[in-house]
């Protein structure tokens, strides 16, 4: 193609007045005044405020603590294979079935999104020089961190770690039925962690609300920062809740109240109210900002607009309103909560979901699709939640529910819901903007064998559990009869397991090659529109030296493609020759 | 899983079972017609949007380089997806609704005949960690069973009247434990310091398995028990015979202990290891 328009100018952050001469192409470049003063090395690492050291960081221990928590995954599978296993003892395995669920839910899906890739991108997105409070980013990361450490350690503690499950319902999870130093421990890690998200959630809405680059309006901000904003608001709702539900089971296991005990007067399912009150913002806490990185995937290798983005936005708001009206659909079946008033709010989340679904379809329709690895993932994300959502509607049903409850059911239903967002879409995300922050490549072809090893696998593992939770098997037991006729189906899931854990290995090979024979990346490999791409790869310490005009929710595409730029009148509007955009933008925020 | 006849009940084959039972008891069986119900839909449904993706990722591939039209709204068809999930989910919601009452309407708590004329048998389910205790409130039957290790290990067994109405009356001795019998299509929560009431008109004679599906501690995987459905004749005579044998209802009400008394009945196929045999070995 041929450009026959000029690009309007550079917007230069510390001077605003105009363009300092810098040759368009780098846009972020290490020159003098980017460079970190203070320490290096590991020092540096410790002190550091910078958002993308913190973001890294919180990506890695993620990660590794994802891989941990996948081979607990792998021992319940094995375990599960042959139904008088004894290859881990009950109280083992009731470890293992909470630890697992813990680290996937509490450590890595939420912190990997929201304190990882967020932390990392939201930032470049909306064109600020790091988050709104840095110092505060960095408490919480080393908040997780040391709450990532306290829950683990709980394997090391007399008695063992938590085993009464992710959910800790009360009164299992009290000093009687659950003595050992491993449930505090579990409390504390949860205080620690979730004190952690508040603070990135705090972080997360201040930067998106008041750090936003000239000319980036709210609807000019991209999606994947615009569900962080939601994500955000939705941590400073249900966080705080399950907190103080932490600080009263703790207060019952240690200081005599009776809070959730019925002998001292107390009310065991309050625990159940204050901990789904978290618990349902926190599926889309972790479904949210997944949602996001597909929704800015999806445009690019369609080399298109995002379709429908004011509708994306507001589905996002609606979804989570309404989640935090849902929290007794988890409770159909202990016959103290009102059914159909949670049973319609339930059921009316499908519908922005569903608006998101038609969006994403809309974006690739009509488009000229590329099938690279984030594109493979967020396509794999797209069927595996297809899947989750529709078993999701059913389980909005109270009877469906009450026939369906703690079985192998749901625990199919809520895996293809969480491994579609935060393994496929989390995974499209990571490879997607992998580039922008290590400045090389992740290879196509490794990325490849990953995403079909997992799709295959995926698919492998959960559908056998949606039949074997329909014949009867109950979730969280260590073994069944032989005669329950339920072996085939997990001998089936457990293959899948192991299918998925070896695609992990064509993960870890392609950065193995990629940090040992690195491809560069350039500035925008993917020909990507949003802000972040208009920088340089990894971007200099405060992010950006120029600013492209912003005038729609993909700057870089607007500049890169001024023939083809688009704003929200369906049609392609020609860049004015004297490309006076630029200065009309500066000052409109 | 459970030794039940295939049920013949006249005029369901309409309803495809995708994996689920039909349902013993009829509540079970209502909620099998929802069930079905809707997975039929979501299958069309999640079929049609599956179909709508594969056929946009194989028609848009990429030919060319040739830069595609950059469009990014369309109100009318924003709008018919908007409107047509409400729709659908309005229609899921009555369906839900009208099996819901079916399922949870109750006969008043110690009435002895529905409003039919159907018999009502009490049954006060009591679980604890780790078993069941079944006493049949208006007949001075108890029967209770601990869980033991091991393959032979099947837990108590209910025994019910077919064609009578059954009251269950749930409530627990120590944690949260879910009541659970896969042919009746039914759980629910044994919850400490709630009485969770629900009837049941089970349909055909069998004998149907049951499992704690909330983790309630160690031993929740062994934590089994079984539900005999028999006549109405046979019902009476089993009573009387346990009676006979002594199983009484040894108290009333529920107990707050964590350790279930041990002249309770146990059903000679499965026998209780000691209690500190199973307790003390993990």
């Amino acid at each position: 193609m041929t450009t026959t328009v000029e690009p309007p100018e550079l917007i230069t952050p510390e001077e605003p007045d105009g363009p300092d001469g810098h040759a368009p192409g780098t846009h972020g470049g290490h020159d003098e005044h980017a460079h970190h003063q203070g320490p290096t090395g590991i020092l540096n690492w410790i002190t550091s405020t910078d958002h993308k050291v913190i973001g890294k960081s919180y990506m890695i221990t993620s990660l590794v603590l994802f891989f941990i928590a996948g081979i607990m995954a792998l021992v319940i599978r094995v375990q599960l294979a042959d139904p008088t296993s004894s290859l881990v003892s009950f109280q083992t395995y009731n470890e293992l079935f909470t630890m697992h669920g813990s680290l996937m839910l509490y450590l890595f899906a939420g912190p990997f999104a929201f304190g990882g890739l967020a932390n990392y991108i939201v930032p470049l997105q909306v064109g600020a020089p790091d988050m709104a409070f840095p110092r505060l980013n960095a408490l919480s990361y080393w908040l997780y961190l040391g709450g990532s450490i306290t829950m683990l350690s709980g394997f090391l503690v007399a008695g063992g770690a938590a085993s009464y499950g992710w959910v800790a319902y009360a009164p299992l999870s009290n000093a009687i039925n659950s003595p050992g130093a491993g449930a505090d421990l579990w409390l504390m890690a949860l205080g620690l962690t979730g004190f952690s998200a508040i603070f990135t959630g705090v972080n997360l809405a201040a930067t998106i609300f008041y750090l936003r680059a000239p000319g980036m309006t709210m609807f000019r901000v991209p999606i994947f920062s615009w569900n962080m904003l939601v994500t955000g608001i939705l941590i400073l709702i249900a966080f705080p809740v399950l907190f103080g539900a932490v600080v009263m089971l703790f207060c019952d296991r240690h200081f005599g109240t009776h809070i959730f005990t019925v002998q001292g007067g107390g009310v065991p399912v309050l625990w159940q109210h204050l901990f789904w009150f978290f618990g349902h913002p926190e599926v889309y806490i972790l479904a949210l900002p997944y949602f996001g990185m597909v929704t800015d995937i999806f445009p690019v290798f369609s080399r298109k607009p995002l379709f429908g983005y004011k509708g994306m936005v507001f589905a996002t708001m609606s979804i989570a309103a309404l989640s935090t009206g849902v929290w007794a659909h988890h409770m159909f079946t202990t016959g103290v909560v009102l059914l159909p008033f949670f049973s319609l709010l339930s059921y009316l989340i499908a519908v922005p979901t569903g608006i998101k679904f038609f969006n994403w379809i809309g974006t690739m329709w009509g488009g000229q699709l590329s099938f690279q690895t984030p594109m493979l993932f967020s396509i794999g994300f797209l069927f595996a939640f297809l899947m989750g959502g529709v078993t999701g509607v059913l389980l909005a049903s109270p009877p469906v529910d009450f026939m369906t409850h703690d079985t192998y059911f749901v625990v199919a239903h809520f895996h293809q819901v969480l491994i579609g967002t935060s393994v496929f879409a989390g995974f499209a995300g990571f490879y997607f903007w992998y580039p922008k922050m290590f400045g090389r490549m992740l290879r196509d072809n490794l990325g490849k064998w990953h995403f079909w090893a997992l799709f295959v696998g995926f698919w492998l593992t959960f559908m056998p559990q949606y039949l074997v939770g329909l014949y009867g098997m109950p979730r969280r037991v260590a073994d069944y009869l032989p005669s329950n006729g339920w072996t085939g189906l997990n001998v089936l899931s457990t293959i899948g397991a192991f299918v998925i854990g070896a695609s992990f290995l064509f993960f870890l090979v392609n950065l193995w090659v990629s940090w040992r024979d690195p491809i560069a990346a350039g500035d925008n490999p993917w020909d990507g529109g949003g802000l972040e791409w208009f920088t340089s790869s990894p971007p200099p310490h405060h992010n950006y030296t120029h600013l492209p005009p912003i005038r729609s929710e993909r700057p870089t595409w607007d500049y890169n493609h001024p023939e083809h730029r688009t704003i929200h009148t369906g049609q392609p509007v020609p860049v004015p020759a004297d490309a006076s955009d630029g200065k009309e933008t500066v000052g409109a925020n | 899983m459970a030794v039940a006849a295939p049920l013949a009940l006249g005029g369901c084959d309409f309803f495809p079972t995708y994996g689920a039972s039909r349902g013993a008891t009829q509540q079970g069986h209502d909620t099998f017609k929802l069930y079905s119900g809707m997975m039929t839909t979501g299958i069309v449904i999640g079929g049609l949007v599956g179909l709508l993706i594969l056929w946009t990722l194989l028609r848009y591939r990429r030919r060319s380089e040739e830069m595609p039209r950059q469009f990014h709204e369309n109100i009318p068809i924003e709008v018919l997806y908007t409107v047509i999930p409400v729709l659908i989910v309005a229609g899921l919601f009555v369906f839900t609704v009208l099996t819901e009452n079916n399922v949870d309407a109750t006969v008043p708590m110690n009435a002895t005949l529905t409003a039919s004329g159907k018999p009502v048998v009490d049954i006060r389910v009591t679980a604890f960690q780790w078993g069941w205790r079944f006493d049949y409130t208006g007949l001075n039957v108890g029967v209770a069973g601990e869980t033991t290790n091991g393959p032979d290990n099947h837990g108590p067994q209910m025994v019910v009247p077919v064609g009578q109405k059954v009251q269950i009356t749930l409530v627990s001795d120590d944690v949260i434990h879910g009541f659970y019998v896969r042919d009746f299509n039914f759980s629910r929560y044994a919850l400490p310091g709630v009485t969770n009431v629900f009837d049941l008109d089970v349909l055909n004679t069998g004998t149907y398995s049951g499992q704690c599906t909330q983790i309630c501690g160690l031993y929740h995987s062994e934590m089994l028990f079984s539900v005999r459905s028999v006549s109405p004749t046979a019902f009476r005579l089993w009573a009387s015979a346990e009676v006979r044998a002594g199983h009484t209802l040894v108290r009333s009400g529920s107990s707050t202990s964590n350790n279930p008394p041990l002249d309770t009945h146990v059903t000679p196929s499965n026998a209780i290891a000691p209690p500190s045999l199973v307790k003390g070995s993990a």
